[in-house]
């Protein structure tokens, strides 16, 4: 029998034996991020159609988790920092190689859009809210004359935002699970999903709730699609990515893979929704926290194979 | 100028003077590496070969580990020698990620650290540590666009091999074969 063995002197903590550099607090960001960007682009797209007042689950209610999720995943962003207190490196220089830096300017942007959107609605929670200063006074009629024109920019930075939590990962070659470009749009659909079933979870009136069952099963079947496509990628691949898929196609990450994320998260929810719209009486909720649940279990999923798939010499 | 190294695999011995070197000059922390060796048994019993490979990083070429940096932090100095400038550095983990060979370690005070080439000796004309203090002289350095340098000679001369070249890095580290 033909055996190769390589034994390495090195032991580096979190390299050595298999990288495991990224723990929990990159995967939640990038659940929370997309997150945000599902909802935000909702809130913007709907904005625009000028269906504001007819879906305020979707312009109103849910762009309130947006700010919380952007700071809680900018928190644990912060905590992934080896080096904290440099953090503010990254904002001293523009790096367009770099999807990290790119990453870090949209956050810098869409967070703060986030807060005003939330602000511009505060009157919902507290009827008799009033701003306290002036300008604060003058800002939000700005705000509410131009908002049109922030909901665009709102528009492009969600979608930004949701594509670089997949490129954040696609563009790491050295890791071969990661390195393909339809993690892009693959995380964009997700936290689009996820945004959606934010969403029906929010909203109040029954009609909403169908319109985002309805967004939300054609996003799972593109993201279905995409998976599919993924394999397909992999397996006509070289050998390190065809190793690579076989991580999940037999390998440690089988189970996990196609019953957290592929069944519960995209295939019950999907046929859940589907019954719904065909007028069977199913609570929103469940599909809505299914979905959720198969976002956060895929980016962690990919998030820990990533770092197992390698190549070898 | 473009530095880079040779590692004669039928000279190395596996001994890790080299290791224990570069971790005295540059104060390596304990239980981290900067360079290692691997030892490779390929074949079918009793008809086994070995290699020795005294590795570190290959100051790529095209380095992945620089591209991905958002700070500019990790960065190419004179002669092609990468380098992580730790007030930059915000310990991110994306070089450590976008690294093939694994080549990079964080470091316990928080930044990213690597092989320098010993950049601090190679400027002042000397050898980096692990190659001044190998015992079998199974390591060469030097400048491959100077045709006289001992690295360009022994390139010239021997058949060798790069790690991963299919990674797209451009290695700058010849292992003889």
């Amino acid at each position: 029998m033909r055996e190769e063995l390589i034994i390495s002197g090195r032991m580096n903590p979190n390299i050595d034996p298999v990288l495991h550099i990224w723990h929990w607090q990159i995967p939640l960001y990038l659940f929370l991020g997309g997150l945000a960007a599902g909802v935000l682009f909702f809130a913007a797209l709907y904005t625009i159609l000028g269906r504001g007042k007819e879906l305020k689950g979707a312009v109103q209610y849910a762009p309130f988790v947006a700010p919380v999720a952007l700071v809680l995943g900018l928190f644990a962003l912060f905590l992934d920092l080896k080096h904290q207190l440099y953090f503010w490196r990254l904002y001293t220089t523009i790096k367009l190689q770099s999807p990290m830096s790119w990453g870090a300017w949209t956050l810098l942007a869409i967070t703060p859009l986030s807060f005003i959107w939330a602000a511009l609605n505060i009157r919902i929670i507290f009827p008799n809210w009033d701003w306290r200063f002036r300008w604060l006074k003058d800002f939000e009629a700005f705000c509410r004359k131009h908002i049109i024109k922030i909901s665009w920019v709102i528009l492009v930075l969600s979608v930004i935002l949701g594509i670089y939590t997949g490129i954040l990962f696609s563009a790491f070659n050295a890791r071969p699970l990661w390195n393909t470009s339809i993690l892009g749009p693959l995380f964009l659909t997700s936290g689009l999903s996820t945004g959606a079933a934010v969403i029906i979870l929010f909203s109040k009136s029954h009609k909403e709730r169908l319109l985002f069952s309805r967004i939300d099963l054609v996003l799972i079947i593109v993201e279905i699609f995409f998976i599919v496509h993924m394999f397909m990628g992999f397996l006509a691949s070289t050998q390190v990515q065809i190793d690579a898929a076989s991580l999940f196609l037999g390998g440690p990450f089988t189970a996990q893979f196609w019953i957290f994320v592929v069944f519960l998260g995209l295939l019950l929810p999907a046929v859940l929704e589907a019954l719904e719209l065909a007028k069977f009486k199913i609570p929103a909720v469940i599909p809505a926290t299914l979905v959720l649940f198969g976002g956060i279990m895929f980016r962690f999923i990919i998030a820990n194979a990533g770092q197992v798939s390698r190549w070898l010499y | 100028m473009r530095y880079a190294m040779a590692v004669d695999t039928k000279k190395c011995v596996g001994c890790s003077d080299c290791v224990v070197a570069c971790q005295a000059e540059n104060n390596v922390p304990h239980g981290y590496a900067r360079e290692w060796v691997v030892e490779l048994v390929e074949g079918s019993y009793p008809n086994l070969e070995m290699e020795l490979r005294s590795e570190r990083c290959n100051h790529c070429d095209n380095a992945p580990c620089v591209r991905c940096c958002p700070t500019g932090a990790s960065h190419i100095v004179e002669g092609g020698i990468v380098l992580v400038e730790h007030n930059k550095c915000i310990g991110c983990g994306a070089c450590i990620t976008s690294c093939p060979y694994d080549a990079r370690y964080s470091h316990p005070e928080g930044y990213v650290d690597k092989c320098t080439f010993c950049e601090h000796l190679v400027k002042e004309g000397e050898d980096p540590a692990c190659v001044a203090v190998c015992p079998t002289k199974c390591l060469y350095f030097g400048d491959l666009d100077d045709p006289r340098s001992e690295v360009s000679k022994v390139i010239k001369n021997r058949k060798y091999k790069t790690l991963i070249p299919e990674a797209g890095t451009d290695p700058q580290i010849f292992f003889l074969t």
